[in-house]
């Protein structure tokens, strides 16, 4: 039998060395063995299609844990998931977490010394629609200090985990949001080497998502790997 | 083509929104096969536990099937089984997945791979998630296997082997996973 079409090559500077010393925990965890390249079979084209029996509930609204209203600023975010020939990926569920408005992660390991939020877990799970877009509503996330150099901040960030058709399009990565001055000191957001792609992790601010009254918007897409426009040889 | 969202490390503190009870547990109750228990040992390149990690997998049913529309194969497919399962690794730096045994899936062209499952493995530390596979050790379709047979080393091609473990109550392969140095475990650019 044929092999499925494959998915595209990731352009060289897109994603982070494994190796990147200025964030330590690298430093023993990075492979010192060249990764064998793998020509994808139906192994790599095909890929996890879990549904709520699995992952849990649709929770697109992370602002009203536990019976109350978080604290902070509320934003909307919102934006489409594409491959990269722009066309929409579907029916896809992102799963999201964060700190709350104090910098603070609802985490048993998390102990810096900002309050815990009783009405903010930190995360949820939403599910694209057919053209793509997926929405929530949240708390912009504080910077926190973490022990990695002296002084060191991480930028406000949202974690996002897609799966996207299959599994070469896994993918998880951070949103950042525009004008923060910890980013040029992030070695989290400097491992990617590529300008022009760091800048892609950066969301917008959006007046037209914004809510009158209620929630800044920013809007953040999300580009996964396209299907290979021709067929694979045989 | 251009413009794709770079990677970025899970990061300790995944565990609220990525892990929840029973994602370790591949099988129904109904699930057609050979049940089998998927467990290792998760270090890195000082030989130390790497106790935050996430491992998920990925793979056919027992018929060689993926439950994926690109599996367009004439085989069965199992409605109580799906192939996808989640586990953290635990203060032991131990992760374990109660599965079935997957069928052989076909490779590129007109081969067959030996059967196989897709491991992923995410922790603070790997910018980008590891990806590499488990094969098991008592098939013969390993000898074949245009995935193995990439890795020039044959030594470094027992990293992807998963050993069957003596004595246990229910059949259990042991695959370890080393992030670097001795004994590093073969990863796949896919």
């Amino acid at each position: 039998m044929s092999t499925p079409d494959s998915f595209n090559p990731v352009p060289a500077g897109t994603h982070p060395a494994y190796a990147s010393p200025e964030y330590k925990s690298t430093i023993l965890r990075s492979p010192a063995q060249p990764l064998v390249r793998l020509p994808h079979t139906l192994t790599e084209v095909t890929g996890p299609q879990p549904g709520a029996d699995v992952l849990g509930p649709t929770v697109a609204d992370f602002t009203k844990y536990n019976g109350g209203e978080a604290v902070g600023e509320r934003i909307i975010v919102t934006g489409r998931v594409l491959d990269d020939y722009g066309r929409p990926v579907p029916h896809t569920v992102l799963e999201i977490w964060q700190a709350n408005a104090a910098g603070r992660y609802h985490h048993p390991v998390d102990q810096h010394a900002a309050p815990l939020d009783p009405h903010f877990l930190g995360s949820g799970r939403v599910t694209t629609d057919a053209d793509g877009t997926y929405r929530f509503q949240s708390i912009k996330p504080g910077a926190y200090p973490w022990k990695n150099h002296h002084n060191a901040w991480r930028p406000n960030h949202i974690h996002f985990s897609l799966f996207g058709p299959g599994m070469a399009t896994r993918l998880i990565t951070q949103m950042y949001f525009p004008g923060d001055p910890l980013l040029a000191l992030d070695p989290i957001y400097n491992s990617i080497p590529d300008a022009a792609a760091r800048q892609r992790l950066v969301s917008h601010f959006d007046i037209e998502v914004t809510q009158p009254e209620y929630a800044l918007g920013y809007r953040f897409d999300i580009v996964l790997r396209g299907r290979h426009a021709t067929p694979m040889e045989n | 083509m251009s413009g794709l969202t770079s990677s970025q490390t899970i990061g300790p503190f995944f565990h609220h929104a990525l892990l929840r009870d029973g994602q370790s547990t591949v099988t129904r109750p109904a699930s057609q096969g050979e049940r089998i228990i998927v467990e290792g040992k998760v270090t890195d390149g000082d030989g130390a536990l790497v106790t935050d990690a996430m491992i998920e997998i990925w793979q056919a049913n027992a018929a060689g099937r993926y439950d994926h529309p690109a599996d367009t194969q004439d085989k069965p497919r199992d409605p109580a089984f799906h192939g996808f399962g989640r586990a953290r690794t635990d203060a032991n730096g131990i992760y374990r997945f109660e599965t079935v045994k997957p069928g052989a899936v076909p490779g590129r062209g007109n081969s067959l791979q030996a059967p196989h499952i897709a491991v992923t493995i995410f922790a603070r530390g790997l910018l980008n998630h590891l990806s590499t596979r488990l094969y098991f050790a008592d098939e013969p379709l390993n000898d074949s296997d245009a995935v193995l047979a990439l890795v020039p080393d044959a030594a470094r091609r027992q990293t992807l082997i998963a050993t069957p473990v003596a004595g246990a109550p229910v059949k259990t392969y042991r695959f370890d996973i080393v992030l670097q140095g001795e004994g590093e475990t073969v990863f796949f650019e896919i």
